[in-house]
This record gives C-alpha cells, structure tokens and sequence, in this order.
C-alpha cells in the first residue's frame, strides 16, 4: 500500500458544527445533560445542512456521553460506527481525527463527535480527592495507584499541574506574570464575543490580587466550571462540498504519546527530559508529518487551556518556540490577537469562553477557517487544535479550509 | 505533624503488588521494588519491569534521605473535609541512587513559603491508625 493510501490527509471535512448556549456550573438544569447533547448536534445539522437521519456515527472522548441511550430518544436510523478516545479531555481534538478515521474507511459515512458537560452533580475540580462516597459531587475511590497520591492532597488536575508549572519555573525561569499572559490575552479575546461567559476585561492587578489556590496557580490560571454541549459533524471530503458550508478538511490527527508519560500527573515519574511539559511531543511530531506541515505553517492555534501554564508548554512542545522559551513567547505579545504572530484562542478559550472540555476549540478553528470567526485571523488557512494535557493519550488536529 | 490532611479521609487499598510496600510503612521502613533481572526500580509497584518486563522483585531498603523535585501549596479546599488541614506542601520527593522513583508525598511542619525545589528532606512517618502508616518528610537540617 502507497503512503498516500495510508494517510488519513483531506479524506474527510468537517461540515457542521452547533452549540448550546453555555452556562456557568448548574445553569442549565432542569435540561439534562444528554438533552443538551441533542441541541447541540441538532444545530450542527442545521449548520451543516443535514439532519439527524443522516447521521451514522459517533467518534467520541471523555466520559458522560451514552451512545445507546442517545441514539434511542433520536431514532438514528442506524448505527454504524461508535467509539471513543480512552481518557477524558485529552481527546477533544482527535475526536475529529477518529471520525475522519471511521469515514476514510468506510465504517460510517456522517460521524458527530459531541460533548456535554453539566458540572451541577460532578466537579472535576475535586475528581481525584480521597475518600470516594456514594453520591458526593467529588472524590474518587481509593485504587491501589491512588494510594501513592491521593494522602498527599492533590486532589484535583489544578494542583497536579501547578507541580509541572512549578518545575517548569525553576527549569526556564517562567514567571506568573508569563501565565497572566495566557489569561489576559483570552480574556480580551473572549469579551469581544456574545457566547462568552466572562464579560469583563482581565488586568494584570486583578491577577495579582486573586486568591492562591494550589501554588504557583491562582483563581484566574484556572478554567471557569460550565455547562453545555458542542457537537461537530464530520462527513467525507466529497460530500462535504455538496453541503451548506465551506468544507474544513481534516489534514492531519493524532493521538498518543510516549508509553512513560503514562499516567503523567497522577504517578509524577514522567522522564525528567519531558516532565515539564504537555506530553504532546510524540503527538505534534506525527501530525506535522501526516499534515505535511510545521509550526511556521499554522495560522491559528486553539491550545486546550484548562490550566495557563499547559498552553505555555504546549507552544514549546508544539515548537512554535524552543523548550523553555514558552513564557518568553508569550511575553513577547505572540499569541495576542490579531497583532500576534500566532493567535491562540481566539475564542477566549476554556480560561474565559466557556470550558466545554476543548470542544469549542474545534468549533472556533472551523469558524476561522470558513471566516466567519469573531476574532478572525485574516486570511486563515490552516488551524491547529488540541486536547488537554493529561494521562495518555493526547490528541491533536490540523484543519485547512 | 501541621501539613497533613485528616486522618479520617485516608484510606489505603493494596493490591498483591503494592502490598509489601504499605506492610513496611507500617513498620516505619521504606522499600522499595528492584527488578531481579535488570536491576530497575518499579514504582508504583506493579507486575511487570517497565524496562525488561520481566516480573520478579526483590524489595530494597532505601534510608528515605531525597530531594524536592517539585511541588505545589495546596490552599484551597475543593472538599470540605480537608479545610481545616490546609494549606498543605504536596511534593513530589525523588530518591537518589533508585534510577528516579519519585514518592507523592507531604513536607510536614514547615512553612509552605520556605520549600523549594531541589531541597534535601529527610522522610518521616505520618501514622493514621494500626497498620496504616504514611510517608512523608521533614525539610533536611530543619
């Protein structure tokens, strides 16, 4: 077989993508949870000028979404491809890239990835603190992994990763005013947009003056807790051009990482060589080479954002600049929209849009490469967009209009 | 011992694996896995050498003395149960002359603003209840 028979490169696009409004945590009850789920993928129908009988698919990541129950209260005519990216929200973005998967090989013809979030009964902020009880909103169960962290206190992805961002500063000297950066710049962006959740520019005083949650992280390095649902239909580079818009071909995805990143913030023996860092440098190589492009070649980069220093490690890992030089890069205006050389969450982000676990990411790439995007980067043509930092495996995307 | 969470909430469950390592913190030793084969450490411990695969262990004795690789000032209570125990120095302590076993554990009675990293700490033993002992450590000198 030919590389290019091998390749998943152009064989499929994105054709839809449809949203519920968001909600800050618990806002959206008394809908349910997979009830947003159905607006959402009823509105990237209606984007992408489709219905839900057309529908055959689902690519899928993190926990929450329940195929069976969901294609039962739809009537999908038929089923014909359904599976998810082992993890949580490290599979955002190569939700897309196993959908083009299940399209290229002509397991399913019209695949929705989707994700809903209602954070009113279950809080990610706690999912690893000790002592699980039946129906509590947090904490996991003691497992025998567990036990070598869970009597430490860190009970949440927040302290995990202020002990990467920690090490991170003592290596390359990176700064808190570096991670102010991250979420001044989204949030300048994000109050520009009518979906967002923060309405009100953020200073560098008003985050010096934010309380300390795990050290060095304060209120503003950390996601907001939402609800709501994106959903993001993909369909085959043919037929993408028949439909309501401008296809999004799906260049390159990838996911995974090496075997001893592992279970990365929840054992902490990563290799010293790539402790500091998002785990996504496997994953940047291969989908570079898939795309047949480099960092010099991306537009727009839409950087899973659940903690500011992880998008200052990703642009190393992603090498938009050399390891270590993240917190310079961002000081240097780099990601500001739209004077930056590389906008980065263009949408406000996870950090001040709305946290739908780095779905809007992909929706807000799709906007910026048909030019419909808010904060449009002029004349964008090729869009970069990843899932979380986290345990094994994360995951990428490279789009192109 | 100021910077630990509540006794209450910790709970250990070992498996075949983890076993040896809880029964000797018990007994206020650290030991720690060594692949028979190739002579790597293993932790946590599990059932196969990452480097060789193979499966046997011997169990080595290791003083406890390490250094801060990293850490985080925990301060704010994500369950309510912790509050009062806050904030706590969660660190992350590797152990020289072990191939980099790091433990995820606390820096006791010190103050949060004082720990850096590549600190020397010396372990000691936070007991929660019969045969439930965990390891934590003292800043070295301190």
């Amino acid at each position: 077989m030919s590389a290019d028979e091998l390749t998943l490169k152009d064989k499929a696009a994105i054709a839809g993508v449809g949203s519920t409004q968001y909600y800050k945590r618990g806002q959206s009850v008394p809908q349910l949870p997979m009830e947003l789920a159905g607006k959402a993928l009823m509105n990237a129908c209606a984007d992408a000028g489709l219905t839900i009988d057309d529908i055959d698919g689902f690519a899928l990541y993190s926990m929450g979404f329940d195929t069976s129950l969901f294609s039962q209260w739809l009537g999908i005519p038929e089923v014909r491809f359904s599976a998810l990216i082992s993890g949580g929200g490290n599979g955002s973005a190569g939700s897309v890239g196993l959908a083009a998967s299940a399209i290229a090989t002509g397991q399913a013809t019209c695949v929705a990835s989707i994700m809903t979030l209602q954070q009113a009964t279950v809080r990610f902020g706690a999912s690893f603190a000790p002592k699980g009880k039946p129906g509590q909103t947090y904490s996991a169960p003691p497992s025998p992994e567990g036990n070598f962290i869970q009597p430490s206190g860190l009970m949440g992805p927040g302290n995990m990763f202020a002990v990467l961002a920690q090490r991170h500063m003592h290596l390359y000297g990176t700064t808190r005013e570096n991670f102010a950066e991250v979420a001044i710049s989204q949030r300048a962006n994000a109050i520009r947009r009518p979906t967002s959740l923060q309405t009100q520019p953020l200073t560098l005083d008003d985050y010096f003056n934010a309380r300390m949650i795990s050290d060095p992280l304060c209120l503003f390095d950390y996601t907001m807790e939402c609800d709501g649902a994106v959903a993001v239909i993909t369909v085959s580079a043919e037929r993408a051009k028949d439909l309501a818009q401008p296809p999004v071909y799906v260049m390159a995805s990838a996911n995974g990482g090496a075997g001893r990143w592992g279970q990365a913030i929840t054992w902490m023996g990563m290799p010293d060589e790539y402790f500091a860092s998002s785990g996504h440098r496997p994953a940047a190589k291969r989908v570079y080479e898939m795309a047949g492009v480099g960092p010099s070649d991306i537009d727009v980069a839409l950087l899973y954002d659940h903690f500011t220093p992880m998008v200052i490690m990703q642009l190393e890992d992603y090498g938009f600049c050399p390891i270590g030089e993240g917190g310079r890069f961002v000081a240097d205006g780099n990601i500001r929209w739209p004077d930056g050389g590389l906008p980065v969450n263009t949408h406000g982000g996870n950090l001040s849009e709305a946290y739908i676990i780095g779905m809007t990411h992909v929706k807000e790439a799709v906007e910026q490469l048909r030019g419909t995007a808010v904060n449009q980067v002029k004349d964008a043509e090729i869009a970069l967009v990843t899932g979380g930092p986290a345990s094994l495996p994360v995951s990428n995307l490279i789009l192109h209009r | 011992m100021q910077g630990v969470l509540p006794k209450d909430i910790i709970e250990l469950t070992p498996n075949v694996y983890t076993e040896p390592y809880w029964l000797a913190t018990a007994e206020h030793r650290l030991i720690l896995p060594r692949c028979t084969t190739c002579g790597t450490y293993r932790f946590p411990p599990g059932p196969f050498c990452w480097n060789c695969r193979a499966q046997e262990v011997e169990w080595i004795e290791h003083d406890g003395n390490g250094t801060i690789y990293s850490f985080t000032v925990v301060r704010h209570p994500v369950i309510p149960e912790v509050a009062e125990a806050l904030p706590v120095v969660a660190a992350v302590v590797e152990l020289p002359d072990t191939g980099g076993v790091r433990l995820i554990s606390n820096v006791v009675d010190c103050a949060p603003e004082d720990v850096k990293i590549g600190m020397a700490v010396t372990i000691d033993w936070y007991d929660v209840r019969e045969n439930t002992t965990i390891p934590v450590f003292r800043l070295a000198g301190g």
